[in-house]
């Protein structure tokens, strides 16, 4: 009888720690994987065809439901390659409340990533912790632009409007009457009171986090040695972020290349040593005590410095409604904006951002039309995820699990 | 971060008349290779020490069928208009008058994204293919992160790639007929899927919505730009 050397087995789409709808055909050598192919595309939406039928701004919703978990990061590179083609700048306050947003994000991001990680590989209380203080980002999201997740907050040329002056409160249950005092102590001020009430919360919550797993036995065995990348493959395989920089690599766009109001922010890039999924957890974790940072320099500023967070060319942005109401100039523009968008000149132009995961490009031809003629979105998990199958090999089959965890992989983006 | 303008210069010295064109627009450096150099370009691109692009960033196709069409003309005032949600026209390739027909030979380019992380900066290579159907060579050999973005390209507009160890589909579904990116498929696609109760299963049929169009494509000459153009150029 002839002997069975490899098996091949299917893992997904519908999995716990498929994160989503990754399928693995799997070939296996006993309990060793010899060959991982994922088959993606199950959540493929074609946005970027959708786009092409839509004006310009009317995409920007689209970006939220790309990265899910890192919403307001998408949008920016968007709304940065329009601005690119346009030759216009979005005004300062605008660049420090993009700022702050995209670490609020960060934080968003790797709050999720670290939960979920957790529990895929057995740690069932850090998803816990993690999603209470995701509760608070996503209160303040709902506090800028109304939604929780897809915020649609960046447009060309700004944000869509100015952080409110009042934290929206809980409003008094039934059965939660006698909580409403603590649950709305830290929301008597300004939203920007409530975010700095946050920021020194938040880095006693990672040393919480880092208590449960940073020494932790079983988790180190889970990671430690697991999907090493020397910095030489990371580079040739595309890699961007944190998984680059868990491979010793110090590359972040934010310092070599920065957008909004980087210039101005004092932070520490992390960088791994060894390559492999303790690193990049590590990185991670010290990227949520920097973001902390950058968001506490972003309130400082933020409360010092008034001023406009859009800019006033009619052309890009609608005109204020009152203005609207008495001048026919003003009703032209608000009339050609909300039937017609705007026409953006032809051109290229590709614009990159530090996204949670990796660089985020937009890439966008226009034709001089008010609809992208062609719109690439450069996800960093796409890149990633390609890679699995030379990570995988060797390893255990439990580990792939493993490294689909610190591969921080959401298929809103690989998909698209 | 190298200057734009130097980078260009030492490209165009390096490479001489492979580079058939050179653009820089918004602080981009854009350089068009034929197909038949592209890959020996790139190859030397990340090769030669003064270029240093080790890394891929992006490779994707675009389709350029439809590049400056509009789907209402604006130049002058029309008595009938264009009503909402207006039957979708379909571009095809036979669907344009003589004098505006668009090139063959340029219709499909494949555009690559470079990132130098030891110079810091970016290059952007663009290649026309001129074959039916539109072929490059692949730079899986060169760059391993290529793999899945030809799959993506050849998925999505049909280019293949010459050498590729493994181009399968990658986004569509399994079974998918044609190349849904390019501009002559409908953005509703040509089958839908519906539960057929007698046959017991799920079964694909021709679609039942027409195409429309809510906002047609205008393209403006806005006088601002324009000016600034020329101003550019004197």
């Amino acid at each position: 009888m002839a002997e069975i050397k490899t098996y091949t087995m299917n893992f997904g789409p519908q999995h716990p720690a498929a994160h989503g709808v990754l399928r693995l055909v799997l070939e296996l050598d006993g309990e060793t994987v010899v060959r991982a192919d994922p088959h993606v595309g199950l959540l493929h939406r074609g946005t970027e065809k959708l786009a092409e039928t839509k004006p310009y701004n009317q995409s920007i919703g689209y970006m939220d439901r790309l990265d899910y978990v890192s919403m307001m990061c998408n949008e920016h590179g968007y709304v940065l390659a329009m601005e690119k083609l346009l030759g216009i700048e979005a005004p300062i306050r605008a660049q420090y409340i993009r700022t702050m947003f995209d670490e609020i994000t960060r934080i968003l991001n790797h709050l999720l990533w670290l939960g979920a990680h957790g529990l895929d590989i057995g740690a069932m209380t850090v998803l816990l912790y993690t999603f209470r203080e995701r509760e608070d980002l996503m209160d303040i999201y709902e506090a800028v632009s109304g939604a929780r997740m897809h915020a649609t907050y960046y447009r060309p040329g700004g944000v869509h409007r100015d952080i409110p002056d009042q934290m929206p409160q809980y409003d008094p249950k039934q059965f939660t009457k006698s909580q409403e005092k603590w649950r709305n102590a830290n929301r008597q001020g300004s939203v920007l009171d409530f975010i700095w009430d946050f920021t020194e919360r938040f880095p006693k919550c990672v040393d919480e986090y880092e208590t449960l797993l940073s020494d932790n036995r079983i988790w180190k065995q889970r990671t430690v040695g697991i999907g090493v990348v020397s910095p030489e493959r990371a580079v040739a395989l595309g890699f961007t972020g944190p998984m680059l920089r868990g491979s010793g690599i110090a590359w972040d766009l934010r310092k070599k290349q920065p957008y909004a109001a980087y210039d101005q922010m004092e932070f520490d890039i992390p960088v791994g040593k060894n390559g492999d999924s303790y690193d990049r957890y590590l990185v991670r974790v010290e990227e949520m005590r920097q973001s902390n940072k950058i968001i506490r320099q972003c309130v400082k500023w933020l409360r010092e410095n008034p001023g406009p967070v859009m800019i006033n060319d009619h052309k890009v942005v609608p005109p204020k409604r009152d203005v609207m109401k008495n001048s026919m100039e003003a009703l032209i523009h608000h009339f050609k904006l909300f039937t017609e968008g705007m026409c953006i000149p032809a051109g290229e132009a590709y614009a990159a951002i530090e996204h949670p995961k990796g660089e985020f490009g937009v890439y966008l031809v226009s034709d001089g039309a008010n609809k992208p003629y062609r719109l690439k979105v450069r996800a960093a998990g796409f890149a990633h995820l390609s890679a699995l199958d030379e990570m995988a090999r060797g390893h255990m089959l439990a580990d792939v699990v493993a490294l689909i965890g610190t591969q921080d992989i959401v298929f809103g983006e690989i998909d698209r | 971060m190298t200057d734009v303008a130097s980078l260009a210069k030492q490209i165009k010295e390096h490479f001489g008349d492979k580079i058939v064109a050179d653009a820089v627009h918004v602080g981009e450096l854009t350089i068009e290779v034929s197909a038949h150099d592209c890959h020996a370009v790139l190859l030397a691109l990340r090769d030669t020490q003064k270029f240093g692009f080790a890394q891929l960033i992006d490779v994707c196709g675009v389709d350029y069928l439809a590049y400056g069409k509009t789907e209402w003309k604006t130049d002058s005032a029309t008595d009938s208009g264009f009503s909402r949600g207006v039957e979708g026209r379909q571009v095809r390739e036979d669907s344009f008058a003589d004098n505006e027909k668009p090139d063959p030979n340029r219709r499909f380019a494949v555009v690559y994204h470079l990132l130098s992380l030891e110079h810091n900066h970016r290059l952007r290579v663009k290649t026309y293919t001129t074959d039916e159907p539109p072929i490059v060579d692949s730079v899986v050999d060169v760059w391993p992160v290529a793999n899945w973005y030809e799959r993506e390209a050849f998925d999505l507009f049909g280019i293949l790639f010459r050498k590729h160890p493994d181009l399968r589909r990658i986004l569509t579904d399994y079974g998918f007929m044609g190349h849904p990116f390019r501009k002559d498929f409908p953005l509703s696609g040509h089958v839908e899927v519906r539960y057929d109760p007698e046959q017991k299963r799920v079964i694909y049929q021709p679609i039942t919505i027409e195409p429309r169009v809510l906002v047609p494509k205008v393209i403006r000459d806005d006088h601002r730009y324009l000016i600034e153009k020329e101003e550019g150029k004197s």
